[in-house]
């Protein structure tokens, strides 16, 4: 493609700005400054991958891959700002996530050890990782809030933190997986996945598009669970002080 | 008069406040040992805070509790928890059965409850074995208390906190658990807190009576002092101004 054609892309911009100034829906201002952001991060996004994927450097590598931790921290943190240390939390979850899949795909030379290969499949994973680790902490904190007096009870029955929390734990884990677990099942059903589509536009071939799309299906699967698990285990003593006392949001 | 009884629980200038608003002033008096002491006041008064210091669900901000002689800080919370019941007004369940929520205390340490066990406490707060497999969410209101009653019993606990369980309650079970309450003091020698709003039962069932008003301890000692009482805010909540 080419950087004419992709200009004449832009018909499907106009398309929404027309709509919009016709139903007077006032989105014209946020269509447009959607679509010049999309285009310079893109664009800058592009020209760096390809900078890191021409030198090769494991410096290069190691610095995208913290940026891209860096960035879903950000995003995610302020979903769990009550809970104490929710930063590091996030951190650590995503390294951990990060270590495991690519140890795993590296270590057994499932895919190469590249530049093109280690960074969209990180990107991919700590992306995911992050949606997950929203979901979970928008659902943990809802549940303990809905469920404070159930947990007050097993604390006043003489319970630990953890018999106390483990319903709201446990909800909030499954509340959040089930939902990539269940359109894992219909996949290639209802939609194509975007990695695949964009692999057999790009010409390639499609049964080998549809290996590389199940590889990050798995790993998919492997980053949401392990960060609701983790990021759960992590974060349920902190709601807790030294007195098995349940602490108020505030503190 | 205060000094002559043996605390079960002792408050010391204990003062309690959360988000910046003053719940409990300077609280200095006791609960005595083996005794029943009843605890009344205008609602907003402090009292359920009181009973979430005493099971240590919340800690003072300044002051001191002693259970049984030794400072509340010096227990580990779950043996402290186990020794000193609670059961609050609002009567939460766990999700599932009533068996599920009689057994949990157990299940908390590990083990379980026997089904003859279960019965037993369930003829002991007036229902019938029936209820054992009912789910929770279709029990009425008094139905609930009793069971949350039932289930404070498992642990066997020295002192029994018990926050307005009559409230939902017909006259006839809440005779029945006032008999219950008596028999559990006398037989166990269990010390027994009962916050009520019903001051007929505060007088009867009560050896020991507190009046809390607006976060304050007004007035304590002998039951009987609530049928004289000398102090002018006691008089007006007595004769109901203060409700």
């Amino acid at each position: 493609m080419t950087f004419l054609t992709l200009s004449l892309a832009l018909i499907f911009v106009l398309i929404p700005i027309i709509l919009s100034k016709t139903l007077q829906l006032e989105l014209e201002k946020d269509t447009i400054i959607a679509a010049v952001r999309s285009i310079i991060q893109l664009l800058a996004v592009g020209y760096i991958l390809q900078f890191v994927f021409d030198s090769q450097s494991i410096i290069y590598i190691t610095l995208m891959i913290v940026l891209m931790i860096g960035a879903a921290t950000q995003n995610a943190r302020r979903k769990g700002a009550s809970i104490k240390g929710i930063t590091w939390k996030l951190i650590v979850t995503f390294i951990f996530v990060e270590i495991l899949t690519q140890g795993i795909l590296l270590g057994f030379h499932i895919t190469p050890a590249e530049a093109q290969y280690i960074i969209p499949i990180s990107g991919m994973m700590i992306g995911n990782s992050m949606v997950l680790s929203i979901l979970f902490l928008n659902r943990f904190i809802a549940e303990i809030d809905a469920h404070q007096d159930e947990i007050e009870l097993i604390l006043s029955l003489g319970g630990t933190s953890k018999q106390a929390i483990h319903s709201q734990l446990i909800t909030s884990i499954k509340a959040s997986t089930i939902p990539t677990i269940e359109s894992q099942k219909t996949i290639g059903l209802v939609q194509l996945p975007g990695m695949m589509s964009g692999q057999i536009i790009a010409g390639a071939d499609p049964v080998q598009a549809v290996q590389f799309q199940l590889l990050i299906l798995f790993l998919v699967l492997t980053s949401v669970v392990v960060t609701s698990v983790l990021l759960g285990f992590l974060s349920y003593p902190t709601l807790f002080n030294k007195q098995m006392q349940l602490l108020k949001a505030e503190e | 008069m205060a000094e002559y009884y043996e605390a079960a629980i002792q408050f010391d200038h204990v003062n309690y406040s959360d988000r910046g608003t003053l719940i409990l002033k300077d609280i200095n008096g006791l609960f005595p040992k083996g005794k029943i002491t009843t605890l009344v006041g205008p609602s907003g008064a402090g009292k359920t805070t009181l009973f979430k210091l005493c099971n240590r669900l919340i800690s003072p901000n300044s002051g001191e509790i002693q259970i049984d002689g030794r400072k509340i800080d010096q227990y580990n919370p779950i043996e402290l928890r186990q020794n000193v019941g609670l059961a609050l007004q609002s009567a939460t369940m766990i999700r599932g059965t009533v068996m599920k929520n009689l057994t949990l205390p157990l299940t908390l340490k590990g083990s379980e409850l026997t089904e003859k066990d279960a019965k037993e406490l369930l003829q002991d707060v007036g229902l019938d074995e029936e209820f054992l497999n009912r789910n929770v969410k279709d029990l009425s209101g008094g139905q609930r208390q009793k069971v949350s009653i039932a289930r404070t019993l498992v642990n066997k606990p020295k002192i029994l906190l018990l926050d307005e369980i009559t409230s939902s309650l017909d006259r006839v079970s809440q005779q029945d658990i006032e008999a219950l309450i008596v028999r559990i003091n006398q037989k166990y020698g269990t010390t027994i807190v009962w916050i009520t709003h019903n001051l007929t039962q505060a007088i009867t069932i009560g050896e020991y009576s507190w009046v809390m008003i607006d976060g304050e301890l007004i007035e304590s000692g002998e039951s009987s002092f609530l049928d004289n009482p000398q102090n002018d805010q006691v008089k007006q909540f007595i004769k109901g101004d203060l409700a």
